[in-house]
């Protein structure tokens, strides 16, 4: 089968400095995947490399069997892979539901269209209306995505990636911040919305990364140093060495 | 969260009706209003200053596609305008030697569609970037054009631009348009479909990633769309009702000179746009109105008249930089809770006191003005006759400048505080 995302001997430096040092990965369709590691190791400028944010120095990316290498976002965007943001990135000015409703315009067909009415395109709206409710949002539908508390936000955020209906899903640190009733709603709310796809999430809440991860992959100075179970992680000597050397479930 | 999610789908469709009802009333009020409005003044100015307005109007609110609702603000949207009604112009010449046939109504269409072709090129490679770098090559397009004026002189006409004249076109269904009133009605028509068009614009799917890609275009592009698309899309549809404002200015006055689509008309839009509120729909239009009658108004009394627009758009940047549709819109909590009587007495005393300050302030400007232009003797001023070379006057108005900002600022505080508690919710 073949794999959802796959890294073939990816680099990137910025300047002189290596961060990725050649990561080659393949995250399997269907399943739901973690990216660990200490700070600095390069999740998030991985991320960045993945949905097109960033240009690679080296290496080649694959989506779903596509080489999406050198394409900009919103062209991988397209091809069924959406990611969230570690800082929220909503449309701040906007309502909460025309915030989920952009999202969904591209994967509708709408396109640049101006010779549609947005309140006329029925499955567009009804669409949005429904992963409002997912989000629990439904009430908070009108009020402008800025001034929502920051767990709402954090919501949004992910409503905002799943919307559009991608299958491939990049989480950027779901919980971070979070209280421990806020997390377990959030934990809800990803299993429920990924089941079926393929998800791969940055994660320092361990107790999540065990909870929800089918594999994990370990990111350590650029260079991933075990993918595997989360059992066999956590039996992994050089895993414990490098990241879990302090007690699990500390973030 | 403690609305129950069952009773929403009803409450939604209840409200939807409303809104459906309100929305349609108002651009039929709007139509109505426009028919009926050459009927209630009698001056012929009064035609020619509508006329103006309604020109005026269209441009703004194709200016605020790209600032308010595009977040991008340009330096340069008269080009647009000014290229459009130079197109418009040499049409109508075209037309009124009989080298192509097109009556006067379809004229804007032709404004509108140059407008589009200049701002599908300039936008092509402008709308690249946001932020400064987008208004950077606004002004640059601006001053290009303006270097071009001189230039292409046969297309632009040097120094004396390019006259036309209307009355020379093709009729169309026996409709006339030698008079002002006449022009009027072409204007007004043109004025309600643009509004209509540009309303519709922002309700359709590139409309609102235009409002997405002004909050956050990074985000836009990981939801599928490129920014530089969203924007270029935009950029075009502003052009496209620039040009047809261009239009209608080149059958309304018959000539168009460089300064049309100078820098100097792409400040007055931006100001128009601003003082009536770039968050708003509404806003342009009531800033283009307001500009315009000021100006018509202001320029009979005063030479300084482009220092109180300028003085207006610092006090509005300063202190209601929502312009004044979203100061209106601050107070609509308070209007459907009936308790504007509330605010009345506040509103009015600071009012009254702002006023007497302005009095002091424009006073002392127009003195000011007096004893630089080097004249001598007396001037009227408001309701007296003062003597600007004499003391007197000035600690006059001085008085009154300083009794109104004292007055307001004793008062101002009040009149906020009113506001603050009319508009909280709640019974009284």
């Amino acid at each position: 089968m073949t794999p959802a995302i796959e890294l073939s001997d990816v680099r990137k430096s910025f300047g002189a400095t290596p961060i990725i040092r050649g990561v080659s990965l393949a995250i399997e369709a269907g399943t739901r995947q973690a990216l660990i590691g200490p700070n600095g190791a390069g999740k998030s400028t991985l991320f960045n490399l993945i949905t097109g944010k960033y240009p690679v120095t080296s290496g080649r990316i694959r989506v779903k069997g596509a080489a999406v290498t050198d394409l900009a976002p919103y062209e991988i965007n397209r091809r069924g892979l959406a990611r969230s943001f570690q800082v929220t990135n909503i449309f701040t000015r906007m309502s909460v539901f025309e915030n989920i409703r952009c999202a969904v315009l591209w994967s509708a067909g709408y396109r640049y269209s101006f010779w549609h009415r947005i309140s006329a395109a029925r499955a567009v709206n009804e669409r949005a209306e429904t992963v409002l409710e997912q989000l629990n949002l439904t009430a908070r539908r009108d009020v402008p995505a800025g001034v929502l508390s920051y767990a709402e936000q954090r919501a949004l955020e992910i409503g905002i990636t799943i919307a559009g209906g991608a299958d491939v899903i990049l989480l950027d640190e779901p919980t971070a911040g979070m209280s421990r009733s806020e997390t377990e709603h959030v934990v809800g709310l990803i299993r429920q919305i990924t089941a079926g796809k393929t998800l791969l999430m940055v994660e320092h809440d361990m107790s999540v990364v065990f909870d929800l991860a089918d594999r994990i992959a370990v990111l350590v100075y650029g260079e991933v140093i075990a993918h595997d179970t989360p059992e066999r992680i956590r039996a992994n000597a050089a895993v414990q060495e490098a990241y879990l050397g302090v007690p699990q479930g500390v973030a | 969260m403690s609305t129950p999610v069952a009773t929403r789908p009803f409450a939604v469709a209840g409200v939807a009706r409303a809104a459906r009802v309100r929305r349609y009333g108002l651009w039929l009020a709007a139509a109505v209003v426009l028919l009926l409005l050459p009927q209630s003044v009698r001056t012929g100015t009064a035609i020619a200053v509508m006329n103006q307005m309604g020109i005026a109007v269209i441009f703004a609110l194709s200016f605020n596609m790209l600032l308010g609702q595009g977040g991008m603000l340009s330096f340069g949207h008269a080009v647009y305008f000014g290229l459009g009604g130079f197109i418009a112009a040499h049409v109508l010449n075209m037309a009124g030697r009989g080298a192509i046939y097109l009556p006067v109504p379809l004229l804007p269409l032709v404004g509108g569609l140059g407008g589009l072709a200049f701002a599908a090129l300039f936008g092509s490679f402008s709308t690249r970037r946001a932020g400064t770098v987008f208004s950077m090559i606004s002004l640059g397009v601006a001053e290009l054009m303006a270097a071009s004026s001189l230039i292409f002189d046969k297309f632009f006409g040097g120094e004396e631009g390019i006259t036309t004249n209307r009355s020379k076109a093709p009729l169309l269904l026996g409709l006339e348009f030698t008079r002002d009133r006449q022009v009027y009605y072409l204007i007004a028509f043109w004025l309600f479909v643009a509004t209509l068009a540009m309303y519709a614009f922002s309700r359709t799917p590139v409309g609102r990633m235009a409002n997405a890609v002004r909050d956050n275009p990074e985000r836009a592009e990981f939801v599928g769309y490129s920014q530089h698309r969203v924007r270029f899309v935009s950029f075009c549809a502003a052009g496209f009702f620039a040009g047809i404002a261009g239009g209608l200015f080149a059958v309304n006055y018959e000539i168009l000179t460089a300064e049309n689509m100078g820098l100097n008309a792409s400040g007055a839009v931006l100001l128009m746009a601003y003082i009536g509120g770039i968050g708003s729909f509404v806003g342009p239009i009531l800033g283009a109105v307001v500009f315009t009658f000021l100006q018509s108004m202001l320029s009979d009394y005063t030479g300084m008249w482009l220092l109180y627009l300028g003085i207006l758009f610092l006090a509005t940047v300063l202190f209601v930089p929502m312009g004044l549709a979203g100061l209106l819109m601050l107070h609509a909590p308070v209007w459907r809770a009936r308790r504007v009587g509330r605010l009345l007495g506040p509103y009015v005393l600071t009012g009254a006191l702002g006023f007497v300050a302005a009095v002091g302030i424009i006073g002392l400007l127009e003195m000011v003005h007096f004893v630089a232009a080097g004249r001598t003797g007396t001037r009227r001023l408001f309701w007296l006759v003062v003597a600007p070379r004499t003391l007197m006057p000035w600690l006059g108005f001085a008085a009154l400048v300083v009794a109104g900002a004292v007055g307001v600022r004793w008062t101002g505080p009040r009149a906020v505080a009113a506001f603050a508690e009319a508009s909280r919710p709640g019974r009284p």
